[in-house]
């Protein structure tokens, strides 16, 4: 078990600035998470920590020892690829095997160290089959225990999910914490699903075009955003351009361009993000925290809109709201059975509360 | 300071470059640098007689291998089209059985393959003769010789080319296309004119080329039965006979230029983007035929089609079970028997040449083996500047007819050098094993890079982030994963090795006598028996490497071809 530092990273390839500045802090045993859309730079780090990449500048470190241009085979680390990389001219038993033969790890040693760790990923009946034929959850289940067997100091999981049918992917996702909470293993997960990201992680860190935005918890990250992007990335939500308007007692004035008009926020952290004077700044407010009635409503930041689209989805119903022609806010409802939901065309109030808003810095490029 | 990564990079090219260089770049550049020479001046009188009037015979031999070669793509597409379409597309009786004949031709080597012609339709071949008979006619009705003979041997033995290439396209062909037009209103007609055929055209754009290549630097054919039709690559042959090997060099490096033209071409078009289909590989589904017509037709066409394939293979077989001195002045042998294979293997002399070439056609594939893999794994999963260049010079064998190979070598080798270590290879055992190694490398780093490629650079991090050094990985995880690819195309090489006529006719001594060349000297002798008992050692030969092949290698023998 091992923390994993990374400081100052940059990584280009040729002009392709892939990942720039990073400084992270993953601790010991943590399940942590890099997410963020395709291209932003995940799997280049990943690599960075594996080895197979060496940073352009900054320093990587496991503990307090420097590794930043150790080759990959000395690291420890063990690493499930996306597409699994099994050695596809032998067994289930010689893939697991292999790193342990590396290691010159003796023949009874092998065996029951193999055998146990089959057992723990539930294939201890499959040892002598070829992989090739293996479903995709149980090759995916062997690159799990091909990994962990050599008892890594750091797990790295690059999307290791991402080829598997929905269903699987709930298994294999509880398989995955499992084993993780079994060992207490430092893990690194790269996923671009943001469901997978919320319900797995420690601590989660999002990407964006090679920089990384925010570190933080699953909470942290959906409900304290520090920019637009994340707030945009992670969840649904109804962004608007503001501009500050004013400081109350408790609270702040801004004022939404598109509203042509003010609304108030709470002056606490959880609902102003840190900026400075030369930010632009964006309104935030999720689709579930907005409300929206047929009747005049009471209270702060009430607008009047026409419903322009109801949609079902199940548990939960989306209702469209068209405030002017520049600007559509969408609101989010449990189910609560036909009798409540809104008609198209109905004239309606919508209530953005004060205290659910979050005001946020447009994020650099 | 170079890291681990680039310090290894380093010491697996430097092997790779040097023997290419010393081998390949430098014999070829040998050549080109001696075309300038004339009676050991610089000069550009080879041109100007290559070219001029003095020696029209050159500039004729130039045209006449040019539109030899434009005929043979003709004539190869005519039989190999519609052929591989009938086969691949309709259901009939025997028509597996019929598609696997079709590709019989490859296991013909080309100086037996051109025998065996010569003695099926020549001026005493069997089937005229026997037509002849038959009728009760005055003469042969028809002899084959000179183009006419050239013309059918290529079109014998490159119409596969064409066979396979759009076998392997009819069957990646999405059938849904179809069915879209024809959805779509297109009637059986415009589909075939509209959808498949422009889907099929990279896949003719190919075997033209590769036919064409083949046909300017074909050998034995020409060799066997041009009588006094002239093509470049017999000129450069008769030349260097007649001690004129500075024309020999400028005749050379004309025909390089125009086969290099070539493969420059055909790597341009096939690195064009194509129209690959995106859609998954459906296996191809063929129309049952039902109209009893139809259907009787195409299985007499398949009949007919798999007696005139494998007629030579038959005659070659008939004719090594004729003994020496009992076939002469008669029409048709008529003594049989196992004399000329008991010969073989009681004969030391006759044996000797068998030996000689399994044992030059081993050691090159040796060679060939282990340099081929290294050679491919750096081409394939290096990063380093020049690739490029290494990658044509790798190919630069492959493009360059045998016949041009063997006059580079010549000119590099019969004075001493540094890569010959000071020897004078010429006339020596080890100039033959050079030769087929040469000639055979492209094909064992094309099949061998095929495979590479297919194998995902996770896997080699796998073993690495496991904890395994490069070599270890190398060793434990690559090379057991091509094994197969790599095998089957040393296998390859090593048949063709055995069977080489253009480069041994060139570079053969008394004491290295190959196959090829004692197939020579027994039909100058009208030993005609023995000749094709040769023939049929390397038949088998064929034979069984392509049953190992797709037996325990999982390599289809279309695609051993390469
Ligand atoms: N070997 C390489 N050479 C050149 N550019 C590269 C290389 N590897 C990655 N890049 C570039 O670096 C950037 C980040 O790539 P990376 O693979 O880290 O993205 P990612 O976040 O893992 O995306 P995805 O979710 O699609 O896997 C991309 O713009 C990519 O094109
Ligand atoms: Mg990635």
């Amino acid at each position: 078990m091992s923390t994993v530092h990374l400081s100052a990273i940059t990584k280009q390839f040729g002009k392709v600035t892939a990942v720039e500045d990073l400084d992270l802090l993953i601790k010991e045993g943590e399940f942590f998470t890099f997410l963020g859309p395709s291209g932003c730079g995940k799997t280049t780090t990943l690599r960075m920590v594996a080895g197979f990449y060496y940073p352009t500048k900054g320093v990587v470190k496991f503990n307090d020892r420097v590794m930043t241009t150790v080759p990959p085979e000395k690291r420890n680390t063990g690493m499930v690829f996306q597409n699994y990389a099994l050695f596809p001219h032998m067994t289930v038993f010689e893939n697991v095997a292999f790193g342990l033969k590396v290691r010159k790890m003796s023949k009874e040693e092998t065996k029951k160290r193999v055998e146990d760790v089959l057992r723990k990923v539930r294939l201890d009946q499959y040892a002598e089959r070829q992989v090739s034929q293996l479903s995709g959850g149980q090759q995916q289940r062997v690159a799990l225990a091909r990994a962990l067997v050599i008892e890594p100091d750091i797990l790295l999981l690059d999307e290791p999910l991402s080829n598997l049918d929905a269903r699987l992917r709930d298994e294999m996702r509880a398989e995955i914490l499992r084993l993780q909470k079994e060992y207490k293993i430092t893990t690194i997960y790269v996923t671009h699903d943001q469901v997978e990201a919320l319900t797995m992680s420690d601590r989660i860190a999002v990407f964006n075009s090679g920089k990384c935005q925010q570190v933080g918890t699953p909470t942290e990250i959906y409900n304290e955003p520090v920019n637009d992007f994340v707030a945009e990335f992670i969840g649904e939500t109804n962004l608007l351009g503001v501009s500050e308007a004013g400081l109350g007692e408790n609270h702040r004035l801004y004022h939404v361009d598109a509203l042509g008009s003010k609304v108030k926020v709470n002056n606490t952290s959880l609902n102003v993000a840190g900026y400075t004077e030369n930010d632009e700044l964006r309104l935030s407010v999720r689709p579930e925290a907005i409300e929206v009635s047929a009747q005049p409503v009471a209270g702060e930041n009430v607008f009047p809109g026409k419903v322009k689209l109801v949609q079902f989805t199940g548990a939960a119903v989306h209702t469209y709201v068209e405030m002017n022609d520049r600007l559509t806010l969408v609101g989010t409802a449990l189910n609560q059975g036909p009798s409540t939901y809104l008609k198209e065309g109905a004239e309606v109030y919508v209530r953005l509360p004060e205290d659910q808003i979050r005001i946020v810095p447009k994020a650099g490029v | 300071m170079l890291n681990a990564e680039k310090r290894r990079t380093l010491v697996l090219l430097i092997p790779v470059v040097l023997i290419l260089t010393g081998y390949v770049l430098y014999p070829t550049l040998r050549t080109a640098y001696e075309s300038f020479l004339h009676n050991g001046v610089p000069s550009f009188q080879n041109y100007e007689d290559f070219f001029g009037s003095k020696a029209k015979a050159n500039l004729q031999a130039l045209w006449n291998s040019v539109w030899i070669s434009l005929l043979s793509v003709l004539f190869s597409a005519l039989i190999g089209v519609p052929l591989a379409y009938i086969f691949n597309r309709y259901e009939f009786p025997g028509r597996r059985f019929f598609s696997n004949i079709a590709i019989m031709p490859i296991v013909l080597p080309s100086l037996v393959g051109v025998m065996a012609f010569m003695f099926l339709y020549g001026e005493a071949g069997l089937i005229p003769n026997a037509i002849k008979d038959l009728l009760n006619l005055s003469e042969v009705p028809f002899k084959i010789g000179g183009i006419s003979g050239i013309l059918i041997v290529h079109a014998y033995t490159m119409y596969p080319y064409f066979y396979m290439t759009t076998a392997s396209a009819l069957s990646n062909l999405d059938l849904s296309l179809e069915e879209a037009a024809s959805n779509l209103g297109a009637n059986r007609f415009k589909v075939f004119w509209q959808v498949t055929f422009p889907l099929l055209t990279p896949g003719f754009v190919a075997a033209s080329l590769l036919v064409f290549m083949v046909s300017m630097a074909s050998f034995s054919a020409p060799f066997l039965l041009a009588g006094g039709f002239r093509v470049l690559s017999l000129q450069i042959y008769f030349s260097k006979i007649n001690g004129d090997l500075e024309m020999a060099a400028t005749q050379s490096v004309i025909l390089s230029i125009v086969s290099i033209a070539f493969l420059l071409f055909m790597r341009w078009y096939q690195g064009r983007k194509d129209y690959r289909m995106a859609s998954k590989g459906i296996g191809a589904h063929r129309s049952e035929v039902n109209n009893p017509m139809l259907k009787w037709t195409m299985v007499t066409l398949g009949v007919f089609a798999v007696i005139i394939l494998l007629l030579p293979h038959a005659t070659l077989l008939i004719l090594s079970l004729v003994p020496e001195g009992t076939w002469t002045w008669q029409t048709y042998p008529a003594v049989f028997n196992l004399e000329n294979y008991k010969m073989l293997f009681d004969t030391p002399y006759i044996w000797e040449p068998v030996r000689n070439s399994l044992i030059m056609a081993v050691i090159a594939c040796f060679g060939v083996f282990v340099f081929g893999i290294f050679t491919s794994y750096a081409l394939v999963k290096r990063n380093f500047i020049g690739k490029n260049l290494l990658d044509i010079l790798v190919m630069i064998p492959w493009a360059l007819p045998a016949t041009v190979i063997g006059m580079n070598l010549i000119l590099a080798f019969n004075s001493p050098n540094p890569f010959s270590f000071g020897q004078i290879l010429v006339g020596t055992f080890w100039i033959l094993p050079l030769a087929y190694f040469i000639r055979f490398l492209p094909l064992v780093v094309r099949s061998t890079n095929a495979v590479l490629e297919q194998l995902d650079d996770s896997i080699e991090e796998a073993a690495q982030n496991l904890g395994a050094k490069w070599f270890y990985t190398f060793r434990k995880v690559v090379i057991p994963i091509i094994m197969p690819g790599v095998l089957s195309g040393t296998l390859l090489a090593f048949v063709q090795a055995v069977g080489e006529f253009p480069t041994s006719v060139l570079l053969y001594t008394i004491g290295n006598r190959p196959i090829s060349i004692e197939i020579m000297n027994q039909l100058r002798m009208f030993n005609i028996g023995q000749a094709a008992a040769y023939g049929m050692i390397q038949v088998a030969l064929i034979a069984v490497v392509m049953f190992i092949s797709s037996r325990f290698l999982g390599v289809k023998a279309e695609k051993s071809l390469g």
